[in-house]
C-alpha cells in the first residue's frame, strides 16, 4: 500500500461575520465542516460543488494559507499546523498552487523569469545561475522558451499565462499541485491544451493534483477520485467513474444534470 | 409567409486603431434575425463576437471605423448619432452583459436601477416605475421581489444579480435582446436556470435574441440558429441542430472535439487545435484558419475561401465543408 501524500482529517473552518448587534455574539459562517479524505501519491482528487460550497476554502486550508478551525491537514505525514514558520516555508516546496485567473495571478510588472523563480528565492536558493537554470527548465516543461523569461505577462495569451503559472508551481518540484479552477477562464481549444499539459507533466514527474472545478467533465478526465461538497460538507465521495457516472446523492445528480451537454451525453435523470 | 426580418447585418466591417496601427477586427459579418427568432453566436476570445454585439448597440470605441450596414426594423444604424442611439438602447434593444456585478451600479438600490429606463424612455413617474420594477422582478423569478426592491447589488448572489440585469433589459419591452456571455460568471446550475429564464422570456414576449457565448454546448439547445465566428468572420452558420449533427467547418469540429465530456477514460488525450488565433495585424492571405487546419491545402492558403452553401441553409466559409479526414 502507498502511504498517503495528503491526509485531511475532520477539517473544519468557521469565519466570524461582522457583528449585527452590540449585545450579541457575532454570527459565524461554517465554510467547511468535518471534511476527511486521503490522497495517495500519484493519484488525483477532484473537488466539485457549487460556488459557496467550500471548495476554495478547502484549497486554502490544504495550502496552509489559513489555519483550520478544526481537524488537521497532513502532508507526507507532517501536520502542517504543528510546523513553525521556517519549517512550513521549507515544506511548501512540496505543495504548490495554480489559480483560476491567469490574468490576476501574475504580477504585471515583473518579468516571467522573476515570477517563475520567486518560489526558489523564498526557499533560499541563493545562486542566480541555479534559479535561472531551473526557471528555464520549468518553462521548457510547459512548452515555453527561455527567451520568454525577460518578457512581462501582457505579452502572453491567457493559455500561455496559465502555462507560466504552472511553471511557477513546478519549479520547486512539488509532489502535490492544488489547482483551483485552472482551466475555467480559458477558451475551449486552449483548455484542451492545458489539460493535456497537466497530464503530460504528471506522466513525467508523477506528482498528484488536487483539482477544484465546477466542470464535472474536466474532473472526470483528470481525477481518479472525487469528493462532492455541498454547504461545506462532503455529501458524496468515491471513484470518479462511480460518482460521476452512477451518482448516489441527489445533489451530485443535480450538478450532473446542470453540466452543459449532459443531455447529449446520455445523462437525463 | 417568410418571417419579417428585424435585424439585417450586411458585410459589417469594423476597423480599430491600435498602438501598432489599424486592425480590421470584423471582416464582413452578415446575418439576418427575424422577430421571435433566437440566434447563437459562438467563438473564442478575440474572434469578434463581443465587437459584433457592441456594433449592434452603438457602443464601439470612439475611434472605431464602421463599414457595411446594420438595419434594425428598417432604420440604418451605422449612421445614427448618439442621441438617436440613446433613444434606441434600453428601449428597443435590451442588453445583458457578462459580469452582473459591474453591469449594476453598486450605489443604487436595484428597484431604482430597473426603473431608470422606464422613467427615461417611457416617462413614468417614480411611483409607477417602482410598481413596474416589482412586476419585472417577479417576471425574472427573483424570490421575495417586494423586499428586494430596496436591496443593493452586493446583497444579492451572482445569479440573482443577473436576473436583475435581465429585468433591466426587459423593462421597456425591447424587440431585440442582446445577451453577451450572460452566464459565464455564474455556477453551472445557475447558468442553466438563467438560460432557461431567457428562453421562456423570449418565447413569451416574441422578442428576438442574440445569445453570445464561447461555449458551444451551453447555447446549442437554446437557440434556433447558430453562427460560429473565427478571426472576425462567420465561418459557419446553420440551424443549431444541424451544426451539431453535421458540423461543416474544421474549426467547429475542432471546438467539439476539444471539449472534455463526462465518460472519457481517465487520462484520455483531448484533441487540440494546435497553434493560436492569428493576430489582427498579421492575418494570413488565405483562409484565417488554414495555419491551424489539418485539412489545409495550397488553395486554402492562396486565397480567402468563399462562403459555400454546403446544404440548404447551411453555410460554411471553407472549400472542403464536412470533410473529416
Amino acid at each position: 500500500m502507498t502511504a498517503a501524500l495528503l491526509q485531511v482529517h475532520a477539517l473544519g473552518k468557521r469565519y466570524r461575520l461582522p457583528r449585527r448587534s452590540l449585545f450579541r455574539a457575532p454570527p459565524a459562517l461554517t465554510a467547511l465542516a468535518d471534511v476527511s479524505f486521503s490522497l495517495p501519491s500519484g493519484r488525483n482528487l477532484g473537488v466539485v460543488g457549487e460556488s459557496g460550497s467550500g471548495k476554495s476554502t478547502l484549497a486554502r486550508l490544504v495550502m496552509a494559507l489559513e489555519p483550520p478551525s478544526a481537524g488537521r491537514v497532513c502532508f507526507q505525514g507532517q501536520d502542517l499546523q504543528t510546523l513553525g514558520a521556517a519549517a512550513l516555508k521549507q515544506a511548501r516546496a512540496g505543495f504548490q498552487m495554480v489559480f483560476q485567473d491567469p490574468y490576476g495571478s501574475l504580477d504585471p510588472r515583473r518579468s516571467i523569469g522573476q515570477t517563475v523563480s520567486e518560489p526558489l528565492l523564498l526557499l533560499g536558493v541563493r545562486s542566480r545561475a541555479e534559479r535561472r537554470e531551473r526557471a528555464e527548465e520549468a518553462l521548457a516543461a510547459v512548452g515555453l522558451r527561455s527567451t520568454d523569461l525577460g518578457k512581462v505577462p501582457h505579452e502572453f495569451s491567457g493559455g500561455q499565462r496559465q502555462r507560466i503559472a504552472i511553471a511557477r508551481a513546478l519549479i520547486t518540484r512539488p509532489r502535490l499541485i492544488v489547482a483551483d479552477e485552472p482551466v475555467s477562464a480559458l477558451d475551449v481549444s486552449v483548455q484542451a491544451q492545458v489539460l493535456n499539459l497537466m497530464q503530460d507533466l504528471q506522466d513525467r514527474w508523477g506528482m498528484s493534483y488536487l483539482l477544484i472545478s465546477h466542470d464535472l467533465a474536466v474532473v472526470d478526465l483528470v481525477c481518479d477520485d472525487v469528493i462532492v461538497l455541498q454547504h461545506g460538507r462532503v455529501v458524496e465521495a468515491g471513484r470518479a467513474e462511480q460518482v460521476l457516472r452512477r451518482p448516489a446523492h441527489a445533489y451530485t445528480r443535480r450538478l450532473l444534470a446542470a453540466a452543459p451537454g449532459a443531455e447529449s451525453a446520455g445523462f437525463s435523470n | 409567409m417568410l418571417p419579417v426580418s428585424l435585424l439585417q447585418v450586411d458585410q459589417l466591417q469594423v476597423t480599430l486603431s491600435t498602438p501598432r496601427g489599424t486592425a480590421v477586427a470584423l471582416r464582413g459579418v452578415s446575418f439576418d434575425l427575424a422577430r421571435g427568432q433566437t440566434l447563437g453566436l459562438i467563438g473564442e476570445s478575440g474572434c469578434g463576437k463581443s465587437l459584433t454585439a457592441l456594433a449592434l448597440m452603438g457602443l464601439l470605441p470612439d475611434r472605431a471605423q464602421v463599414a457595411g450596414s446594420i438595419r434594425f426594423d428598417g432604420t440604418e444604424l451605422t449612421a445614427l448619432d448618439e442621441p438617436a442611439w440613446c433613444r434606441l438602447r434600453g428601449a428597443r434593444i435590451g442588453m445583458v452583459f457578462q459580469e452582473p456585478m459591474t453591469a449594476l451600479n453598486p450605489l443604487h438600490p436595484i428597484g431604482r436601477q430597473i426603473g431608470e429606463s422606464l422613467r427615461l424612455h417611457k416617462g413614468l413617474s417614480d411611483a409607477a416605475a417602482s410598481v413596474e420594477a416589482l412586476r419585472l422582478l417577479d417576471r425574472v423569478q427573483l424570490p421575495q421581489a417586494r423586499q428586494r426592491l430596496a436591496a443593493y447589488p452586493h446583497q444579492l448572489s451572482g445569479g440573482q444579480r443577473q436576473r436583475v440585469v435581465i429585468a433591466i433589459a426587459l423593462a421597456c419591452g425591447p424587440d431585440l435582446l442582446i445577451a453577451d456571455e450572460p452566464t459565464t460568471a455564474l455556477d453551472a446550475s445557475v447558468q442553466r436556470e438563467v438560460l432557461d429564464l431567457l428562453a421562456t422570456l423570449v418565447a413569451d414576449t416574441g422578442m428576438a435574441m442574440l445569445l453570445i457565448s464561447h461555449d458551444l454546448a451551453l447555447v446549442a439547445d437554446r437557440v434556433q440558429q447558430l453562427m460560429v465566428m473565427y478571426a472576425g468572420q462567420v465561418v459557419e452558420s446553420a440551424a443549431s441542430a444541424q451544426v451539431f449533427s453535421q458540423p461543416a467547418h474544421p474549426y467547429t469540429r475542432g471546438l467539439f472535439a476539444a471539449r472534455p465530456r463526462i465518460g472519457l477514460a481517465r487520462g484520455t488525450r483531448l484533441a487540440t487545435i494546435h497553434g493560436r488565433v492569428p493576430e489582427l495585424d498579421a492575418m494570413p492571405p488565405g483562409c484565417a484558419f488554414a495555419p491551424r487546419c489539418m485539412l489545409a491545402e495550397q488553395a486554402c492558403r492562396a486565397a480567402p475561401p468563399p462562403v459555400l452553401h454546403w446544404q440548404p441553409a447551411h453555410h460554411a466559409r471553407c472549400i472542403k465543408p464536412g470533410v473529416t479526414a
